[in-house]
């Protein structure tokens, strides 16, 4: 029993982290229907600007602030000038271009911080809290607490708030927003700077646990991506629920089966869901008109 | 009678709204059957029923002696029914001539292993196709276009291009929603023809069209919608006399009430 | 009849140019060994070209069929005692049935779902090969065995260097596999195949079978990758995942619409464009994916028809 509870303190761990990317994809993919691939490498930013600001002798929560807002400036820049240029371009364009843009950013994050693995240390020490025979990281609270903070925040933004009506508003149907006078442009630049914000913080938060590279955005944007579609794409709850489920998946994958195929785990339920339910756990059907 | 297509009760919801209900009439070949209502009237939503495309939520759809309710639309075409489209479905990058020849898929379509390796027997198969795609062409007026791409023609060419399409594959019934619209007057007079030409050969046609005189003239039987609901069936001339026909056109767009007048 | 040059002859007449013209200008041995990984490359993005240019499908796991046929060349002659051309052809069976498999329900999805599901399974392959280490010798790779024809044109009398066999065999393989997808560009199934790239609905009302005419670009498509995966390990005797890698299959789309994905010399072009990048960028090998994604981005935005048909458009303006 408490070999299942570590399994499912470590899938929720990871989970939270899939359900952040997992975010990220959304808010982007409701404001301009495009899935941006480039997703994870604002994960590997927010791990690595954060180390380096550290580094340079910054105290750890002035180094994390900086690191997520230079990554939401970085995600605005890639929306002006890749994403913007290339408004109706067809999917299998807008699919490479993001792409390249997570390349890009790759490479140039090699150049900057080199191939060497880093981190910094944990917000509350590394004494692992022991719950019923299974133990805990602080820092894993700290990643599943910053999941449901940030799916809170976006939840209050998005029906609280008049600028957030005015994403959604744009997410339903961007010709009616413009229509109505809703800035469609500025609405797309605030969809990037959140998503890329977000994924930053995720960085931030699971840095000190898996530590970071500058190839790490990769696997978070396919694991990511893989949650927004189980959950069902476009729609935050599910992403949620689907980041948790597939980061459960996942750890008991790992701990019942095989440490090597546990991201198999992940693409196989990704490729049945698609299967069976293309629609996800919580996204809609939809007609094709013609 | 026998009738080679007939419709039975079809309906269809779209998120718990009926878009369509207990809509039955039959086609007879070598007739033209007219589809028209005012503008949301339901009129290609039924044609996508017929067509395979939407899955009918209620109701039949018999084809000839066979049950074809919800089959698969290439199945369809299988079976002799073949359309055009309202909004044009045309295979923008490719010539008008491979357009129409695209139309002969079922007859020269062959092993994929013989068109990779370009055998004689593949290449016959094209090149007959290709004769019969050039008469077609020239019988809807679009042969010296031929070698043009399709998305460089006008509107009114690309409306004959998808009947010549359409035509290729020998249809037994031919489904064209608004074959005249955004065509000029001589265009809507030479399609006109086309259409009766194609039902005198026997070929059974089912039309949705908002050109009334157009409607009036070349139909020999109208079935009329309103609301997703059938309101009125029968000769051009009785239809117009018609008090619901009359009171559905006035009461929901009266400029399409002037077309009919007109 | 008239001598008119039809585009596929006139395509394929510049294929066999480029091949046997390039030479005159190597400066080296071995500059053969870059254009025999171009031609490998070719052979796979010309079978993207097919899935995606003709078809319109999108894959971002082509190179699970490429590490099959690499694979395939490493193991079957060690475990199946199959001389290494079979292996090739075991490679590309093995790859076509898989993709037969597999596309059946993956064809269902359409853009960014296609695109992860294609994705997911390339890298499931990749993760077998990488963690299957008795078999395949993990991520530090596996010898292969020689393939014994250049010995045997030793014997009859043709010397080449080991670069020029490669060059010359891949050059024939390029040429074949171009020859093969304009076959069927112009061929009642390419037709379909295009059709229901510009209107699935249109060309299933003309009784296009649109799910069993995917599949089949699919399959020919995973076959030509796979044999691209085979001449790779072939030619370099020595294999390891990353041929089947995510960013490999990333490379085969990449040089596919680089060049123009509809056209197979376009194909050509961008496999050469995408294979030189990192040759010439070597003084500058930690520049190299800043490049190639700066590349990916810009010819996206403002080239999307490919390099290639835009330069040609360029050069018809001015004739005019």
């Amino acid at each position: 029993m408490p070999e299942l509870l570590q399994f499912l303190f470590s899938g929720v761990t990871v989970g939270a982290v899939y359900a952040l990317v997992a975010l990220g994809f959304t808010i982007i993919y409701n404001a301009s229907d495009v899935v941006n691939f480039a997703q994870g490498e604002f994960v590997m930013l927010g791990g690595m600007l954060t180390f380096v600001c550290q580094a340079a002798g910054l105290p750890l929560p002035l180094a994390a602030l900086i690191a997520i807002a230079v990554t939401s400036a970085i995600g605005v820049a890639m929306n002006k000038l890749a994403i913007e240029p290339a408004r109706g371009a067809p999917v299998v364009s807008l699919i490479i271009i993001t792409i390249g843009a997570s390349i890009f950013i790759r490479g140039g994050a090699q150049l900057l911080f080199g191939k060497q693995i880093h981190s910094f240390p944990a917000f509350s020490g590394d004494t692992p809290l022991r719950i019923g025979g299974a133990t805990i990281l602080p820092q894993s609270l700290w990643v599943i607490g910053g999941a449901v903070v940030v799916f809170v925040g976006l939840w209050l933004f998005f029906t609280r708030t008049l600028t957030g009506r005015a994403v959604l508003a744009t997410s339903n149907n961007r010709l009616a927003a413009q229509l109505v006078g809703i800035n469609t442009g500025f609405v797309m630049m605030l969809s990037f700077a959140l998503s890329a914000g977000i994924g930053a913080l995720a960085g931030v938060l699971v840095t000190p646990i898996t530590l970071t590279a500058y190839d790490v955005g990769l696997a978070f944007a396919l694991k990511g991506f893989a949650a927004a579609m189980l959950g069902g794409m476009g729609n935050p709850k599910g992403a949620l629920a689907g980041g948790f489920l597939l980061g459960l998946i996942e750890a008991l994958t790992a701990g019942y089966l095989s440490s090597q195929y546990k991201d198999a785990a992940a693409f196989v339920v990704i490729l049945l869901v698609l299967f069976f339910m293309p629609q996800g756990l919580f996204g809609a059907r939809t007609v094709d008109r013609v | 009678m026998t009738a080679l297509l007939s419709v039975e009760g079809l309906g269809i919801s779209f998120g718990g709204l009926k878009a369509v209900s207990d809509v039955s009439f039959t086609v007879q070949p070598g007739e033209i059957t007219s589809v028209i209502g005012p503008n949301g009237a339901g009129k290609t939503t039924l044609f996508n029923m017929i067509s395979g495309i939407y899955q009918p939520g209620s109701g039949r759809v018999v084809l000839g002696t066979e049950d074809v309710t919800g089959m698969a639309p290439h199945r369809l075409a299988r079976r002799g029914m073949s359309r055009t489209f309202q909004n044009l479905q045309i295979f923008q990058s490719m010539t008008v001539l491979e357009n129409a020849i695209a139309g002969f898929h079922l007859a020269e379509r062959g092993p994929v292993l013989a068109d990779l390796l370009g055998l004689p027997a593949s290449r016959r198969r094209a090149a007959q196709a290709q004769a019969g795609a050039r008469a077609l062409l020239a019988r809807v007026g679009l042969d010296r276009a031929a070698e043009r791409e399709a998305g460089n023609l006008s509107y009114g060419a690309l409306k004959r291009l998808e009947i010549a399409r359409a035509l290729a594959l020998s249809p037994k019934i031919l489904l064209l929603d608004e074959p005249a619209a955004g065509c000029n007057a001589v265009e809507t007079e030479e399609i006109d023809h086309l259409i009766a030409e194609v039902a005198k050969s026997g070929v059974a046609i089912l039309l949705v069209e908002h050109d009334m005189k157009m409607v009036m003239r070349i139909s020999n039987h109208i079935v009329v919608l309103d609301h997703g609901e059938k309101i009125a069936e029968g000769d051009p001339a009785s239809v117009s006399r018609n008090p619901a026909v009359i009171a559905a056109y006035l009461g929901t767009d009266a400029e399409e009430a002037a077309h009919a007048d007109g | 009849m008239t001598m008119k040059l039809t585009p596929k002859t006139a395509t394929l007449l510049v294929l066999v140019a480029l091949v046997v013209l390039s030479p005159v200008l190597f400066p080296s041995g071995y500059y053969y060994r870059v254009g025999a990984l171009i031609f490998v490359n070719a052979i796979a993005v010309t079978g993207i070209v097919i899935l995606t240019g003709y078809a319109g499908q999108i894959s971002l796991g082509h190179a699970g069929f490429a590490g099959i046929g690499a694979y395939a060349c490493a193991l079957a002659p060690v475990h199946l005692g199959l001389h290494p051309s079979l292996a090739l052809l075991l490679g590309a069976s093995v790859s076509a049935l898989l993709a037969f498999l597999v596309g059946r329900p993956i064809l269902r999805l359409k853009g960014y779902y296609l695109g992860v599901a294609t994705l997911g399974f390339g890298i499931l392959i990749s993760m077998v090969l990488n963690n299957e280490r008795q078999l395949t010798g993990g991520p530090d790779g596996i010898e292969v065995p020689e393939l014994g024809l250049r010995a045997l044109l030793n014997d009859m009398g043709l010397d080449l260097t080991n670069g020029q066999f490669w060059y010359w065999f891949c050059g024939i393989a390029v040429i074949l596999g171009a020859w093969l997808a304009l076959n069927l560009h112009g061929s009642p199934t390419g037709r379909a195949l295009r059709a229901l790239h510009g209107s699935e609905v249109a060309a299933r009302t003309v009784g296009i079978h649109v799910a069993r005419m995917k599949l089949q670009a699919f399959v020919v498509s995973a076959v030509y990758a796979s044999v691209s995966g085979s001449l790779l390990a072939l030619q370099n005797k020595f294999i390891t995942p990353d041929v089947a890698g995510f960013m490999h299959s990333i490379e085969m789309v990449t040089m596919a619409v680089l060049g123009g994905v509809g056209s197979v010399l376009g194909a050509v072009f961008g496999a050469a464009v995408l294979t030189l990048l990192p040759q010439v960028l070597t003084v500058f090998a930690e520049y190299e994916q800043l490049v190639l994604g700066l590349v990916m981005m810009l010819v996206m935005i403002f080239l999307p028809q490919g390099l290639l048909p835009s330069i040609l458009r360029r050069v018809r303006g001015k004739d005019e």
